[in-house]
């Protein structure tokens, strides 16, 4: 008879050590980026030097401190109606984040269940949802937001709608695929025959595998949300009245961009670091914390 | 008289972060001319490595410790790549072991083995077609100009056997390396095929190295045979005389593992866990040693 | 794709468009925003915003509306634009080449610099410089379209003013063309001079729409090559004398395109749809600029018409797409 039992217990490290080696620097890089920007979007009352909306004529397109004619008390330069550039940026932080938040969680809310029940239900109910996702995947996203925003008028709630609908498909489609793919392995047919029900099987077995899944999603969806919200506010239809964002802010710049370019080149720069903070950390954390690599 | 092929003293390590794996310890083997050697073994035991370093294909973290490989007397090792190349598919040829994943599948069998002769023979397009022609009938496929227009998905996989091996032989080699090639094959297939190379062998003189772990086929076609385990030859000689008199202890074992026809399947033992670990450690044991003499 | 296949989607179009037509229709007339209000003058009296409603039938019930409406797209007509007063259809068609010749420039430099990257980044593989490769693809990646049009504009337009940032052509150059596909007429008929003007001003709009399809192009191509070159096949290739250049592109670079233009080849309606954006940003008149303002004067005809025109496109992409991977695998055509 051949022995089979292991001499010694076998050592492993702690999973979370294991996770957060895997994720390695895309995983700290990313962490980093999106947590100042939303320490940043936290403490804005605290670091913001100025009023955003408070505008100095005297002092009105003046360069940042560093370049000649600029003014220390202005460290990034003001814009046309003399706003501190710094703080506006500060203060679009702000709606950026809470936009991304927002947004995110509700397309994602709205995307897994479909996705969920798409996935499991199979028959006709996974046939109208799929038609339904292929002719919303059938418009112009941007132009699709565009219009939404443009015909609810300008505010949060119709910013938050437009990146809803445009972009729960892509939760919906993926965990659709993926609840179809985890159904017929084994360990669910297994949990069938012990006599669990549908719904628990999706409660128990399904939705613990989908998590790394969407939490990578919703790190990708905050970024493009930020992005949808940069449109929208450069269109012009975006959230009401002064209420500082990085699109609008661009929007200005543009008209001003061969006397004033920084108005419109440092929004660009928040505005890439946060997304590729928000691709790294989504990326990272798919890395940490899918136990086999797929890809 | 040169053998075709000699492997003297072949150490070869694979590098896994670090680590050092030894896959080939001390490993020696000839081929004459016109000869047919079998090397067997089980799987692990450093067949596939051996063939991989005549071919001078070892993957990129392997390192060649010690030892020479000589190919007519020409050291293969040290040869420049565009020599080697030169000699591969020509005077050295492979037939590989799984005829499903061994053609590439976008393109036609006939272009396929064209692409070979023009590198090799610098043939124009109509006379390796009339060559391609010729060496289907070789391996016995009927309607051979049909087949040259056909995908590889499109033949079945004893067909697409004989393709590969048709290829082998195309350029009149001298040492062909076949890599169990039987293996994928289905039993009534595999005779056909060990024919077919028996003949193709006689035809264009080739000697070859049969790597192979089973000892049926081995008993078949071979005229001598090496038995490899741990990348260590352990015996080697005439097949007649190592299949009946066997004289080391694991070539014994293989032997009374082996099913026959005219034995009773109770009489079949597995090979004495015990030995393999005693193979082992004095195969580590060997390392050791090796390692201390290292500077 | 076997007939039978390509024949079933194609009778799916009609639905798929009808579909997307319903919903923008309902979406536009359900929710606040009326588009009358916008565009009469001050002072207009009750009878005149009533005639004017009535001559658009925005009077009538939502459901009358929609079947009147549609029943002129069957026959062709689009309706009538409220803000700039003249048939939709012929709006369209006007400044659809702009964007069509726009969206070919991009997506031709985005194929090109992909492949580029793609072969550039195989060829390095395993060696320390791949990262360098692998970083570059990531960055091109994050930024979006719109983002990039920005920058270029900035740097290329403003810091250094090397190109012109706005309009398709300089106004001073007078050419009358037969058609509205100004680039490709120009050197069809040999005026390079005019060419050169068109493409100063396409460059930047293009290469903003170009950069992250490209850098696209370049992941998936390179993990299809990289992936296609660990195939067994390929190894044997190496068996029979091939050098890695020539297996890489005889042997592997064809079943690297099918994965590629599979996965790639989706999202060049991406690319598309981002020519909304980067079309006014660039003040390029084209169909995306045209959308947009569109949109701020809740024009109903002529939004309906420009997002049927732009599904329309995304469709006939798509098939194409499609087609072309049927071409490029043996494996798909049979039954």
């Amino acid at each position: 008879m051949v022995e089979l039992t292991l001499d010694h217990p076998v050592e492993r490290p702690s999973r979370w050590i294991a996770g957060l080696k895997r994720g390695g620097a895309r995983l700290w890089v990313g962490a980093v980026l999106v947590a100042v920007l939303v320490l940043v979007a936290l403490l804005a009352p605290l670091i913001a030097p100025h009023d955003p909306l408070e505008q100095d004529l005297m002092s009105a397109q003046l360069p940042p401190a560093w370049v000649s004619g600029g003014d220390s008390a202005y460290l990034l330069g003001t814009d046309s109606l003399g706003r501190c550039v710094l703080s506006r940026l500060i203060y679009s932080a702000r709606t950026a984040v809470a936009v991304a938040l927002i947004a995110a969680s509700l397309a994602a809310v709205i995307g897994i269940t479909l996705g969920l029940v798409a996935g499991s239900f199979g028959g006709w109910v996974d046939q109208v949802t799929s038609r339904l996702i292929d002719v919303w995947m059938a418009f112009p996203p941007v132009l699709l937001s565009i219009v939404l925003a443009a015909v609810i008028g300008a505010g949060l709630t119709s910013v938050i709608a437009a990146i809803v609908v445009v972009d729960w498909t892509r939760f919906a489609r993926v965990v659709r695929a993926e609840t179809m793919v985890q159904l017929q392995r084994d360990y669910a047919s297994a949990a069938r025959v012990i006599g669990l029900s549908r719904g628990g099987i999706l409660r128990l077995e399904i939705l613990p595998n989908l998590v790394p899944l969407v939490v990578t999603l919703l790190a990708v969806e905050m970024g493009i949300a930020i992005l949808v919200e940069v449109i929208l506010s450069f269109v012009g239809i975006s959230v009401a009245g002064d209420t500082p964002t990085w699109g609008g802010m661009i929007a200005e710049g543009r008209q001003i961009a061969y006397q004033a370019p920084w108005i419109m080149a440092l929004p660009i720069g928040c505005i890439i670091s946060s997304v590729i903070g928000f691709n790294l950390f989504g990326d990272g954390l798919r890395l940490a914390l899918d136990p086999v690599q797929r890809r | 008289m040169t053998a075709v092929l000699a492997v003297r003293d072949l150490h070869v390590a694979i590098y896994d972060r670090s680590h050092a794996i030894n896959v080939l310890r001390g490993a020696s083997l000839e081929v004459g001319t016109g000869e047919v050697r079998g090397l067997v073994g089980e799987s692990g035991a450093g067949k596939s490595m051996l063939g991989r370093a005549v071919l001078g294909l070892l993957p990129a973290n392997a390192v060649i410790g010690s030892g020479t490989v000589q190919f007519e007397g020409r050291d293969l090792i040290a040869m420049p790549e565009p020599e080697r190349r030169n000699l591969l598919g020509r005077r050295i040829a492979l037939i590989p072991q799984d005829p499903m994943t061994s053609l590439n599948p976008v393109k036609r069998v006939g272009s396929q083995i064209v692409a070979l002769l023009r590198h090799h023979l610098a043939l124009s397009k109509g006379d390796a077609l009339e060559r391609a022609t010729e060496l289907l009938v070789e391996v016995a496929i009927r309607e051979p100009r049909r087949v040259l227009e056909l995908y590889p998905h499109e033949i079945s996989g004893g067909m697409r056997q004989r393709v590969l091996i048709a290829m082998a032989f195309a350029c009149d080699p001298s040492l062909v390396i076949a890599d169990e090639p039987t293996t994928a094959l289905d039993v009534t297939v595999q005779r056909q095929v060990l024919q077919l190379v028996e003949r193709l062998r006689q035809r264009h003189g080739a000697a070859i190295l049969f790597v192979t772990h089973n000892l049926g086929v081995v008993a078949k076609i071979c005229r001598t045979m090496t038995v490899l385990h741990a990348g260590r030859v352990l015996e080697e000689g005439e097949t007649a005389d190592v299949l009946t008199r066997p004289r080391h202890p694991y070539t014994r074992a293989l032997l009374a593992a082996t099913p026959r026809a005219d034995r009773p399947a109770e009489a079949l033992c597995p090979v004495p866990p015990a030995l393999i670990e005693s193979l082992w450690s004095e195969a580590r044991r060997l390392d050791r040693q090796s390692a201390m003499a290292a500077p | 794709m076997r007939r039978g296949e390509f024949f079933r989607r194609f009778v799916l179009i009609p639905p798929t468009l009808f579909g997307v037509a319903a919903i923008v229709f309902v979406l536009l007339r359900v929710v606040p925003g009326d588009p009358i209000a916008m565009m009469i003058p001050p002072g207009a009296s009750a009878a005149d915003i009533n005639r004017l409603r009535a001559f658009y039938g925005l009077d009538q019930p939502i459901l009358h509306q929609f079947v009147a409406w549609f029943g002129q797209v069957l026959s062709g007509d689009f309706g009538r634009s409220i803000s700039l007063h003249q048939n939709v259809f012929e709006l369209v068609l006007a400044r659809l080449p702009a964007t069509l010749e726009l969206a070919l420039l991009a997506t031709s430099i985005a194929l090109a610099l992909g492949l580029i990257v793609a072969l550039v980044g195989i060829y390095l593989r395993g060696r320390h410089a791949e990262w360098l490769v692998d970083g570059g693809i990531g960055v091109l990646l994050a930024v979006p379209d719109f983002l990039w049009a920005l920058i270029l504009l900035l740097l290329f337009g403003v810091l250094i003013p090397w190109l012109p940032i706005s309009g398709r052509i300089d106004p001073q150059i007078d050419v009358s063309f037969h058609s509205n596909f100004y680039l490709i007429e120009s050197l069809l008929t040999g005026r390079i001079d005019v060419a050169a003007a068109l493409l100063e001003h396409m460059i930047l709009p293009a290469l903003a729409l170009a950069l992250p399809f490209a850098a696209l192009v370049a992941r998936i191509l390179k993990a299809s090559l990289a992936e296609a070159e660990d195939q067994d096949y390929a190894q044997i290739a190496r068996a029979r004398g091939f050098s890695r250049p020539k297996i890489l592109l005889r042997e592997v670079f064809p079943n690297a395109l099918i994965p590629t233009v599979a996965l790639g080849g989706v999202q060049v309606t991406l690319l598309l749809g981002g020519t909304v954006l980067v079309e006014r940003i660039f003040s390029y008149e084209g169909i995306g600029n045209m959308a947009i303002d569109a949109v701020i004067n809740r024009d109903f005809p002529l939004i309906q018409g420009l997002v049927l025109t732009f599904a329309m496109l995304f469709i006939a992409l798509n098939l194409a797409v499609d087609f072309v991977v049927t071409l490029l695998d043996p494996r798909l055509r049979h039954g």
